[in-house]
């Protein structure tokens, strides 16, 4: 009956081996895939790689546009965590990301000169209000409507953008701008507080971490947390226990929404200081590979949006040094989830050989 | 009434790249497996369409390339979800990244490159009578290889053995591969020809529809051709009908700046997204009646033997 072959024979538990060990093994690769790429593009694969992977992190400053860059990926990817673990597949992240940095616009614009420096408190809650509004929506169609959350979600990213424009373009456009699209600068008292002098890293990197340390107790410490994952791995069990389905919707959507929202607001007054066309710069999506990279863990995501921060400013320097397209980073990101997917199959299943066997009634 | 001909004209145009896109996606969930890689899919393939034509100037050579790009894509979807059982959803949405990613990656050179000059297509004598004549006869062929399509696949998925096979695969892949069908063949068969038919719509998109190549051109089109088919609830004929209705709504937003409309034009620009969470909301409000007509296995993994 059997033809020789391989066969996926699935393991009595998942390896935990190889749920850390795909993550290095799409790694691996991606880079092999990268390095064929170069090939073809007729550049030095070497200098390729070099470019990608030792140059951000060569110098004291371009690590720390290595952590400018991971700051946004790994504030909204600890909220899609919490989404996936919970089977909700919020995928519009980058729309919350924008309306975040929208409303803390709107608080930063109204502070003048005399203004003191608590509004910085109120720019950061409206960005987090921002974001949690928009996730809101998805999930008050998901709930009342029972619309599909992944179409929804996505549906909203470009209605953002329109929003977006419709106010750098109309009402917040800086009239001393030359006509540019875009707000005037923020005042310098709305700014957050960078860490160091000379750095671009703002206490949004401390946020960050404290965020995923409040991820890791929401997850694993408390009863609230326990109920989302039961009720994204086994419904049926979770509505047995009593867990509220609606509730985890909305627990999970405000949350990613939440911290995708405070990404937002960090971005628009920290290292930009201004509303622009150029605020979506596709962090939402690439979240998405940072939290499926990191194992949907807090800690393991600080690695991954290194890693994706890092492919971010390889996209760059390729650009600027190499004179390739920086859309080389989207490339790089799509493959990298594609192999992870792929190689991640080992974590559930064993890969057998199986031998042509003979079948009673003689047939080979 | 030449502006209501040319927002009828403009609207069947319009529709037609949702449809193509909607009824591909529509095999491939009926065969049980959902393609969130539209929108990436698309665009690949309106790269790869467009390059064809740029180089070899002949517009079929751009349509082959781009269903060619799609299937490949989708057979590479295919593989991993059927044979690796990797998560449908993530997949897809690996599949769409990397798709936006590729296409502005290999379209980067041919931004302000120029395709031979368009051909404009009139049906004789038919494409003369007054109003009906442009609204209707003055399109591409495709625009009516469409409806024919539409037809052909309602009578394949209703009225063959072929089609009760591919429905029998996406209800009960378990009772399928008891009567000895290939369940995982027939499933990689149906998500390539869906790979393909959405690259004929981006291919479609980047040749005849606007024309031009532009990053990111698609704009959500994958993805409002996915939600198309909650919309119609798994059925070809409103398939197209919401693909006209939507392709209508795309179109309005010209049509009122044309006549003056005194709104922001990106409030306009939302209309066609605002529609589709109107709709999918207004659509899914019953979900015994989308349960009653979705495939009964969409999205769940089948495994011979598990």
């Amino acid at each position: 009956m059997a033809k020789a072959g391989f066969k996926l024979e699935a393991r009595p538990q998942p390896s935990k081996a190889w749920s850390y060990g795909s993550p290095l093994l799409a790694l691996l690769c991606t880079v092999i895939i990268g390095v064929f790429l170069f090939m073809l593009l007729g550049k030095d694969p070497l200098r390729g790689l070099q470019v990608f992977f030792w140059d951000p992190i060569k110098t004291g400053y371009a690590l720390g546009e290595l952590v400018v860059k991971a700051t946004p990926l790994l504030l909204i990817a600890l909220g899609l965590a919490v989404c996936f673990r919970s089977n909700i597949w919020n995928i519009g992240a980058e729309g919350q990301y924008i309306i975040g940095a929208v409303a803390a616009s709107g608080v930063a614009l109204l502070a003048d000169k005399a203004t003191g420096g608590w509004i910085v408190v109120l720019v950061l809650l409206a960005g987090i209000a921002g974001g949690m509004f928009w996730a809101g929506i998805t999930a008050f169609l998901r709930d009342k409507f029972n619309a599909n959350e992944i179409l929804v979600s996505l549906m909203l990213v470009y209605v953002a953008i329109q929003v977006l424009g419709f106010l750098v373009y109309g009402p917040w456009k800086d009239p001393n701008g030359y006509n540019f699209p875009q707000t005037k600068a923020f005042e310098a008292v709305t700014r957050v507080p960078r860490l160091f002098q000379g750095s671009r890293m703002t206490i949004g990197v401390l946020l960050a971490l404290v965020g995923a340390a409040g991820i890791w107790v929401f997850l694993f410490r408390t009863r609230a947390g326990f109920a989302q994952q039961v009720g994204g791995l086994a419904p049926a069990a979770s509505r047995y226990a009593g867990f509220s389905s609606r509730r985890a919707l909305w627990t999970a959507l405000l949350i990613s929404g939440g911290m995708a929202g405070l990404a937002g607001a960090l971005e628009v007054t920290g290292p930009l200081g201004q509303l622009t066309p150029y605020v979506p710069a596709g962090y939402g999506f690439a979240a998405i590979i940072v939290a499926f990279v990191g194992r949907l863990h807090p800690v393991g995501m600080v690695f991954s949006a290194l890693l994706m921060s890092m492919f971010y400013i390889g996209g760059e320097l390729a650009q600027s040094r190499l004179g390739l397209p920086k859309s080389l980073t989207g490339v790089f990101q799509g493959l990298l989830l594609f192999t992870l997917l792929a190689c991640d199959t080992l974590v559930n299943y064993r890969l057998k050989w199986v031998k042509a066997a003979a079948v009673a009634g003689g047939s080979k | 009434m030449d502006a209501y001909a040319l927002l009828i004209a403009s609207t069947l145009n319009a529709g037609t790249v949702l449809a193509i896109a909607s009824l591909g996606l529509l095999i491939n969930e009926k065969a049980g497996i959902v393609n969130l890689g539209a929108e990436g899919m698309m665009l690949c393939a309106a790269i790869a369409g467009f390059a064809a034509v740029v180089h070899t100037g002949s517009d079929v050579a751009g349509f082959a390339a781009g269903m060619a790009v799609g299937a490949l894509l989708a057979a590479i979807f295919g593989v991993l979800v059927i044979w690796l059982n990797t998560n449908q959803y993530a997949t897809g949405l690996a599949l769409s990244l990397f798709g936006s990613g590729f296409s502005a990656f290999a379209g980067i050179s041919y931004v302000q490159a120029m395709m031979p000059a368009r051909q404009t297509y009139a049906i004789p004598v038919l494409s003369d009578l007054p109003f009906v004549g442009p609204a209707l006869f003055r399109h591409h062929p495709l625009v009516y290889l469409t409806v024919l399509f539409a037809l052909a696949l309602i009578w394949f998925l209703y009225r063959t053995r072929g089609g009760l096979i591919l429905r029998s695969v996406g209800e009960s892949p378990e009772s399928a591969h008891a009567l000895g069908y290939p369940v995982r063949g027939i499933r990689l068969l149906a998500v390539v020809v869906g790979g393909a038919l959405c690259g004929l719509a981006g291919a479609y998109l980047s040749i005849i529809y606007t024309p031009l190549w532009v990053e990111g051109m698609v704009a959500g089109k994958g993805w409002i051709a996915l939600a198309l088919t909650t919309f119609a609830t798994w059925r070809p004929a409103r398939v197209l009908l919401g693909a006209y209705l939507f392709g209508g709504v795309t179109m309005l937003q010209f049509h009122l700046q044309g006549i003056g409309v005194e709104v922001p034009s990106q409030f306009l620009t939302m209309l066609p997204y605002i529609a589709t969470i109107v709709v999918l909301a207004l659509i899914s409000r019953n979900p015994a009646w989308i349960r009653i007509n979705m495939p009964a296995s969409i999205g769940k993994p089948f495994y011979p033997g598990s």
